[in-house]
């Protein structure tokens, strides 16, 4: 049976992407549960010192951007997020890495019009759609608590 | 228990976006935008904050946590200062996060040099 490079390529399309797209879920899975589980012993941490629970939990956010930072800074973050996938992405470390990345790289096209402007090329977007979807829901629990 | 429960939630949140990444051709800024008007959607219809109560860091890590957050305190900035609320809630709840990822962005730009890919 010859095989054109065609249908080759399907067969190999129907065949790869299982396995893989498996790989990738577990290794998103267990990432970012790791980060979520590192975020509870910190915020139970922070509480046991004494914190309230916004305290704490905000802390918890600021320690895990700070680590991401680190991370990001030495190269390690990138390595992870190889197998890490959504698990890196998806918690607030991946938003650090978004924030700290393009700052890192473009630091070299000067402070302001290099760093200033492009730190906030994925976390920009983050933050103009959900500060609207935040005012849409605010307008919208406003008037119904009027009604 | 309760971190196996923070576990297995984000865990399972990391999973949903591995499933976009692979599934779609959404960027990671689209996704991540995605998460967040997401976590405002799911708290303001009420479901986010039982998640958060059951899961803890599980669903605050996970940035559908931020737009929980940004839900929650656009409500409660309403219910303290009315109409004016609106406008301040949800970025005055977010400020903590967002600042931190400024300066240590920028504290990372100062003494790490980016790698070769």
């Amino acid at each position: 049976m010859s095989v054109s490079p065609k249908e080759y390529k399907k067969m190999e399309e129907k065949a790869a992407p299982k396995t893989k797209s498996l790989r990738n879920l577990s290794g998103a899975f267990f990432i970012g549960g790791a980060f979520c589980l590192l975020g509870q012993a910190l915020l139970e941490l922070y509480k046991n010192l004494g914190m309230g629970s916004p305290s704490a939990s905000l802390l918890t956010s600021v320690s895990l951007i700070a680590l991401s930072a680190v991370l990001t800074g030495i190269g390690v973050y990138d390595k992870i997020a190889k197998f890490g996938g959504g698990g890196t992405l998806v918690p607030i470390t991946g938003f650090a890495n978004a924030v700290v990345s393009p700052a890192m790289e473009y630091k070299s096209e000067g402070f302001v019009l290099g760093l200033g402007v492009k730190i906030f090329t994925v976390a920009g977007p983050v933050i103009v759609y959900g500060t609207l979807a935040s005012v849409v829901y605010g307008a919208i629990y406003y008037i119904m608590n009027k009604i | 228990m309760e971190y196996l429960k923070a576990f297995l939630v984000g865990g399972i949140l990391c999973a949903v976006g591995q499933i976009f990444i692979d599934r779609t051709k959404l960027t990671p800024a689209r996704i991540l935008v995605g998460f967040v008007v997401g976590g405002v959607i799911l708290s303001a219809l009420g479901i986010y904050e039982p998640l958060a109560d059951f899961a803890g860091a599980g669903a605050t890590v996970p940035l559908s946590g931020f737009g929980h957050l940004l839900a929650k305190g656009v409500r409660a900035a309403v219910n303290e200062k009315g109409l004016l609320g609106i406008f301040t809630g949800g970025i005055t709840a977010a400020s903590g996060g967002i600042t931190a990822a400024i300066v240590f962005a920028f504290i990372a730009a100062l003494f790490f040099k980016p790698k070769d890919k």
